[in-house]
């Protein structure tokens, strides 16, 4: 670019016609530079750029001030038992916010693509929930489950079960709060998998019918392998979004620790809590690389997995 | 469950498995099989547990603490929205976090919609050095989530004194990836090479073929990005916490403000999330239609 643009000027005068042609080398990245301008600014030079913060010592009062501390905020996090729970509590409300999301958006993808009446009002209610924000989601959520007044418990009371205290309660808080996720994006997946189901050829499934395999067996054998990449691609969305789940845990109760013993702390909420309520933006970054790193590894799983089970398939 | 006399539920792909095959006539392929009884009703359950919490919301906006109380609750709406909508407004400014909100989301979109459409045709139809390149490191970040990214953002709008402004939370808001690549997606398809050979023969400009003839065809594409962009920056929640405070709130700020544990009347929460929600349900009951076709569009080419 810099080595036809000065060129292209210094033509331009003689020749409009060349200039022209010079402006077409060049305007292709006119067209992108507003879009890369801000991206560098706001998108890619802040992720690198906290891998550099995180071996400073940063206050949240004085971001300025940026003092050398080496790996000192990762020995800290690392030694810090709240760090440990939080990301034991994001893996376990990851499993159980993702998979039963993912297998309800699976079953109700396959009813969605039945021949339906209505089929549009379906689709966009299921949408519904998507559409609703974390922070009014979990606000509604956080009364049902109320422990004394929360409807929840009520309706358990009439099957005779109950009352749970669903803030205080290890498992029960992490099934609140991973309820909410799961009410959120099951929808939102069931689209994503019926956008999936209707690419499948036709054809295949007039095959598999001749060959008299049942409707069951044709899920098994026709939907679910045309379906892998749009599975993988879910799971790997799903994984990103557990593993930064924060606005659910923040609201639930409206506590920073993610409850009275941090028992549904996860590692966003950790981050935010070190760094804008104790003050620690390094070590906060510190954690955010961590997550950064994390995220890398389980997409990176997930990726293995696929191609692993994708080749056994091929083998067989 | 009544179904299952009908149709024996040992699991969802049996579901069509009806007793008696002769009545019905067996479809050819799986995408034109019709729905049985136990398809409706189970869809129809989903549906209720979609809604179900919008209607609560409701019902809980307006009735009054002591009703939210009581044993069995009540689960019809109740006279009091307007005293609490009331209340709302005077503990978390509402009002000016509608206008906030209103404010940042549309210049998120306008901003969003202009540069990507820019970009995404650049990527699909011209050819330059380090288009490759440039593309792998767009889409290469697309999954990495921007949270990971607020500590040294922070920094950066401290610097410039722009905590509690408005732009704080709206020049990020303009970096969309996703938005790069979805247009992209829909020009590659949808505009032919040869209008835009026909209309440089003709002699017009870059400028003039970009405004004239790439954007009449990119408007479907750009309407549904600017639809999602919108429902997405009026819900995001992170970044605008951290960047604003209850001085200058978007509804997300007012609402985590609600439900920091100061107000204790749940029928005031409720209003304050009835009015936070309102507007993008407002746009979702409009436009739903091309909302879901966005959604399984993009999932379709992403």
């Amino acid at each position: 670019m810099t080595l036809t643009a000065p060129a292209g000027k210094a033509v331009a005068a003689a020749r409009p016609s060349s200039a022209r042609r010079a402006w077409r080398t060049v305007s292709p990245y006119a067209y992108l530079a507003p879009f890369f301008t801000l991206f560098a600014a706001f998108g890619l030079f802040p992720l690198l750029y906290t891998a550099f913060v995180s071996l400073y010592r940063v206050e949240l009062q004085t971001p300025g001030d940026m003092e050398w501390r080496g790996l000192g905020n990762y020995a800290a996090v690392f030694t810090d038992d709240y760090f440990w729970l939080s990301l034991r509590n994001t893996f376990t409300i990851g499993v159980i916010s993702t998979v039963p999301q993912l297998v309800m958006a699976l079953g109700l993808a396959h009813l969605l693509n039945y021949r339906l009446r209505g089929r549009t009002f379906f689709r966009t209610a299921m949408l519904l929930p998507y559409a609703t924000s974390v922070a009014a989601a979990t606000l509604v959520f956080a009364q049902l489950f109320g422990r004394d007044f929360g409807l929840i418990n009520y309706v358990l009371g009439l099957v005779g079960f109950g009352p749970v205290d669903w803030q205080t309660g290890t498992v029960a808080s992490q099934i609140a709060v991973s309820t909410i996720v799961i009410w959120r994006w099951t929808g939102y997946n069931a689209l994503i998998y019926l956008a999936g189901m209707q690419s499948i050829p036709s054809e295949l499934y007039e095959a598999a019918e001749m060959d008299g395999a049942s409707r069951w067996r044709q899920f098994i054998h026709v939907t679910l392998p045309g379906l892998r990449p749009t599975i993988v691609f879910t799971t790997v969305v799903s994984t990103i979004g557990a593993t930064q789940l924060f606005g659910e845990p923040l609201l639930f109760e409206g506590s920073i620790s993610g409850g009275i013993s941090h028992q549904y702390q996860t590692l966003g909420l950790y981050m935010y809590e070190q760094g804008w309520g104790f003050f620690h933006l390094g070590r906060a970054a510190a954690i955010a690389w961590v997550m950064f790193l994390l995220i890398l590894v389980l997409v990176g799983v997930n990726a293995l997995i696929a191609r692993r089970r994708s080749r056994k398939e091929a083998s067989r | 469950m009544t179904a299952a006399l009908a149709a024996p539920p040992s699991g969802s792909g049996t579901v069509e498995d009806d007793p008696v095959p002769v009545r019905r006539k067996r479809s050819r392929a799986g995408r034109t099989m019709h729905g049985g009884r136990l398809a409706y009703a189970l869809l129809i359950l989903a549906v209720l547990v979609s809604a179900f919490p919008f209607y609560w919301t409701i019902v809980a906006a307006s009735r009054s603490n002591a009703d939210l109380a009581k044993v069995p609750p009540s689960l019809l709406p109740g006279p009091n929205l307007m005293r609490n909508v009331e209340a709302v407004m005077e503990e978390a400014d509402i009002g000016k976090a509608l206008l906030n909100s209103l404010i940042v989301s549309g210049s998120i979109t306008v901003g969003t919609v202009l540069c990507c459409t820019l970009a995404g045709f650049a990527f699909a139809k011209l050819r330059f050095r380090g288009r490759g390149a440039l593309l792998a490191v767009t889409v290469g970040t697309m999954m990495i989530p921007p949270q990971l990214g607020v500590i040294p953002l922070f920094m950066l709008i401290a610097k410039l004194e722009w905590v509690n402004q408005l732009q704080s939370v709206i020049l990020p808001g303009l970096v969309s990836a996703f938005g790069v690549f979805f247009m992209r997606q829909f020009l590659v398809q949808a505009l032919p090479d040869e209008l835009i050979e026909a209309a440089r023969v003709d002699g017009a400009s870059s400028a003039r073929i970009f405004w004239s003839v790439v954007v009449p065809i990119a408007r479907p594409g750009m309407a549904v990005l600017g639809l999602l962009t919108f429902m997405a920056a009026w819900n995001d929640f992170f970044w605008p916490i951290v960047a604003l405070s209850s001085q200058n709130p978007t509804v997300q700020v007012a609402l985590r403000q609600l439900g920091g544990g100061y107000v204790h009347d749940q029928s005031v929460i409720m209003a304050g999330t009835l009015l936070g929600t309102l507007p993008v349900l407002l746009v979702f009951g409009l436009l739903g239609r091309q909302i879901v076709g966005g959604i399984m569009q993009g999932a379709v080419k992403g």
